[in-house]
């Protein structure tokens, strides 16, 4: 992974002081709260329903043992004994003291980690393919390119203060998008053109929230040199012409639908027309210096494991079989395999993690690996070098962590965002929902049989639980003082990106997860085969047979 | 933005002082509204308005005396043809939190070549002070009732830039020594 230089340390080093200072002016009284937010926030410090929460940046979720144990100390010595991974592959902690925050920033500056731009309305963390540099069906490594992206955003002294917050996602797979980039302010996906060159095809003007949009090509094919100039010219536009006149027109997403996508284009194409072959131009000697740090580790010669692999998913041993059918994937080095350490089961908030937990993981990571680990958007762990003979050893242990949950994209894998249990805009607790239907669908046994199925839970329509996205979505609203639920059918983050529709009338907690029973059950009567996806199915027959499940007897 | 200034003076006495090339400065300039008659000596302000409307007049003065007032919305274009007879340009930031005077800070210099003093008007706080003279800014006019000696603090915070901008148009990457 990426090792900083004398260069990135002093950069970070420099930041940690830089907030101590600004901490001081603050408690001094020189600098007024609302001058003081934007700085907090722009280091990650938000201030939540009972405290602040200090989000900690994880680029593109790529973590080393070190570094995660470094998390576990900030849980321990800082927090009470917990953090919390985020669908930005990212990390919270949600009880930290203000005045506490200087010495956590330079805790993490000690293991070449901050907070920088994880909050604001500035370039937030850079997300990317969990299964990045693993994946069998990848083209490219991608993360090369994130670190670049890192870099380039890094206090970009013209984009700190723009209309509003601006993520950037990259893949490096084409057939098959892990990293929901259609879904982000841009989606920067690396392909090949027709002459078989390597370059990437640039979207924008995607995002959930309030108005969920599906990101426009900007371009189809943009040389690799010329990422970082065509990325300056997309947010130099939206500095430009962005709307500031209401936070919730001010993502680019509206801008790209009022302009148009093709005069936006223009002007996007304009601006980059008077920059491309400058400075910002990516020389080969830089990207070859990022990628090396991304080269395949020392990999062991090992005869392929497919065959293993397949009989382990059918062991026996119906635990373990279970657990590598739903939590293992194919790796692309011969004997590996990449395994999802699901942070969900009903008894914890989805993305949590202990510090004790997160210890042990980044003792793991060693055992059973390179020392890596993945954070997902799905908040989930990746470790992502396993030796496919030693997953048994691998899975006894995670079942002594509670961390075994054969649920890898499976309906209790659920994203969930903290809601009204933790955040001040919440309209409706999710926790309670997600632990409901976790529950539900571990009494039964055809959590498996459902197979491959997403659901995701907001509580409020800012949406940070993804819900638009899921194959089954739950909004929580404010219905005349009460909590209620709106059930979302359709949703889709991937390749073939669709957002959900909402099925009918919202509901209370108790009915939203019977609503959730009757619509997989509707789904198991009448999909074609075990092969048919859940989202499949939906879009072959539509939302009337799932409401006549859901409202026949209401 | 909504100039609430009826005086004639718009914003600054002469004895009011500003941050000019990292140090506190008396400032030589004067601004002035758009129905204010001009002095016929001296160093003054207008706004980007009546620069296009006694352009001829503003022009014949002399060499190094006047400069023009950007409202954050305006495009630094208008003043390209005329970038040379300009000693000053002055953008507004109405809010600390509006971020357009960034983007006309670096095309001003770095695509219109102007290399008179480019003042930050406005909010204008230390803790955007780095960024704004990372993007060409010079001159700084505070908030009032900020210190402009803590605001000096706000140029010695990084010694490492990632990014190319208008104080160095090189990013680091093509100054890392390897």
């Amino acid at each position: 992974m990426y090792q900083y230089d004398d260069y990135d340390q002093a950069i970070v080093d420099e930041r940690a002081r830089q907030f101590k200072g600004q901490v001081e002016r603050r408690m001094s009284g020189e600098i007024t709260e609302l001058e003081f937010k934007p700085l907090r926030l722009q280091n990650g410090l938000y201030m939540q329903l009972h405290a602040y929460m200090l989000r900690i940046a994880i680029p593109y979720g790529l973590l080393s043992a070190q570094q995660m144990r470094m998390q576990a100390h900030i849980a321990r010595k800082y927090d009470r004994g917990y953090g919390h991974f985020t669908t930005h592959q990212n990390i919270q902690f949600n009880w930290p003291k203000l005045e506490d925050v200087p010495s956590i920033l330079a805790d993490l500056a000690s293991v070449q980690m901050q907070a920088i731009q994880t909050s604001g309305n500035c370039i937030r963390n850079t997300t990317s393919d969990p299964f990045a540099g693993v994946a069998k069906d990848e083209l490219e490594d991608p993360r090369p390119y994130c670190e670049l992206i890192r870099q380039w955003s890094t206090f970009h002294p013209e984009f700190a203060y723009l209309p509003r917050k601006f993520k950037i996602a990259v893949t490096g797979t084409p057939g098959e998008d892990r990293a929901a980039v259609r879904f982000h302010d841009i989606g920067v996906r690396i392909i090949e053109n027709a002459e078989g060159e390597r370059g990437f095809e640039i979207l924008a003007g995607g995002g959930l929230g309030r108005t969920p949009v599906i990101a426009k090509v900007v371009r189809a094919f943009l040389p690799y040199e010329h990422l970082l100039s065509y990325l300056e010219s997309i947010l130099r536009v939206y500095n430009r012409y962005g709307r500031r006149d209401n936070k919730y027109k001010a993502r680019i997403k509206i801008l790209v639908n009022e302009t148009g996508i093709e005069k936006f284009r223009e002007q996007v194409e304009a601006e980059w027309e008077l920059m491309k072959d400058g400075a910002l131009k990516l020389t080969r000697t830089e990207l070859a210096r990022v990628a090396k740090y991304f080269v395949p580790p020392s990999y062991e010669n090992l005869p392929s494991s497919e065959n293993s692999l397949a009989a382990a998913a059918l062991s026996p041993n119906r635990e373990f079989g279970r657990w590598v059918a739903n939590n293992v994937r194919g790796h692309r080095q011969a004997g590996y395999s990449i395994v999802v350490l699901s942070l969900k089961h009903a008894k914890i908030p989805p993305g949590d993690a202990s510090d004790t937990q997160m210890d042990a993981i980044a003792g793991l990571s060693e055992r059973y690996g390179f020392g890596r680990i993945v954070v997902t958007h799905t908040q989930d762990l990746v470790l992502p070098d396993v030796k496919t003979a030693e997953l048994p050893l691998l899975f006894a242990e995670l079942q002594k962590l509670d961390m075994a949950t054969p649920n890898f994209e499976r309906v209790t894998d659920i994203i969930c965002c903290p809601g009204l249990d933790y955040c001040a805009l919440a309209n409706a607790r999710s926790i309670p929902v997600a632990a409901e239907i976790s529950k539900r669908f571990e009494d039964i046994d055809y959590l498996d049989d459902i197979g491959e199925v997403s659901v995701k839970i907001s509580g409020c329509i800012n949406a940070c639980g993804h819900h638009h996205i899921g194959n089954i979505g739950i909004l929580g609203i404010d219905k005349s003082g009460e909590e209620a639920y709106q059930l979302l059918l359709g949703g889709d983050p991937g390749n073939e990106a669709s957002i959900g529709v909402i099925l009918g009338p919202a509901m209370s907690e108790a009915k939203v997860v019977d609503a959730v029973e009757s619509v997989l059950r509707c789904y198991l009567k009448l999909r074609e085969s075990a092969e048919e996806r859940f989202i499949d199915a939906y879009r072959r027959l539509g939302p009337s047979p799932f409401k006549e499940a859901v409202y026949a007897n209401n | 933005m909504p100039t609430a200034v009826s005086a004639r003076v718009l914003s600054r006495k002469l004895s009011m002082q500003i941050i000019r090339d990292q140090k506190i400065v008396d400032d030589t300039y004067t601004t002035f509204s758009d129905d204010a008659p001009l002095p016929a000596a001296g160093n003054i302000i207008v706004s980007s308005a009546r620069f296009a409307k006694e352009r001829a007049q503003l022009l014949a003065r002399p060499e190094g005396t006047f400069g023009v007032r950007l409202k954050s919305d305006e495009d630094p274009a208008i003043l390209a043809a005329d970038i040379l007879a300009l000693s000053l340009i002055a953008v507004e930031f109405p809010k600390f939190g509006d971020g357009r005077g960034y983007t006309t800070g670096r095309l001003l210099r770095e695509r219109y070549g102007f290399r008179g003093e480019l003042r930050a008007v406005g909010n204008v706080l230390r803790d955007q002070m780095f960024y704004m003279q990372r993007c060409g800014f010079n001159a700084f006019e505070l908030t009032p009732g900020k210190s402009l000696e803590s605001a000096l603090g706000a140029f010695g915070e990084f010694s490492v830039t990632y990014q190319a901008a208008a104080d160095d148009p090189r990013p680091l990457y093509r100054r890392r020594a390897s």
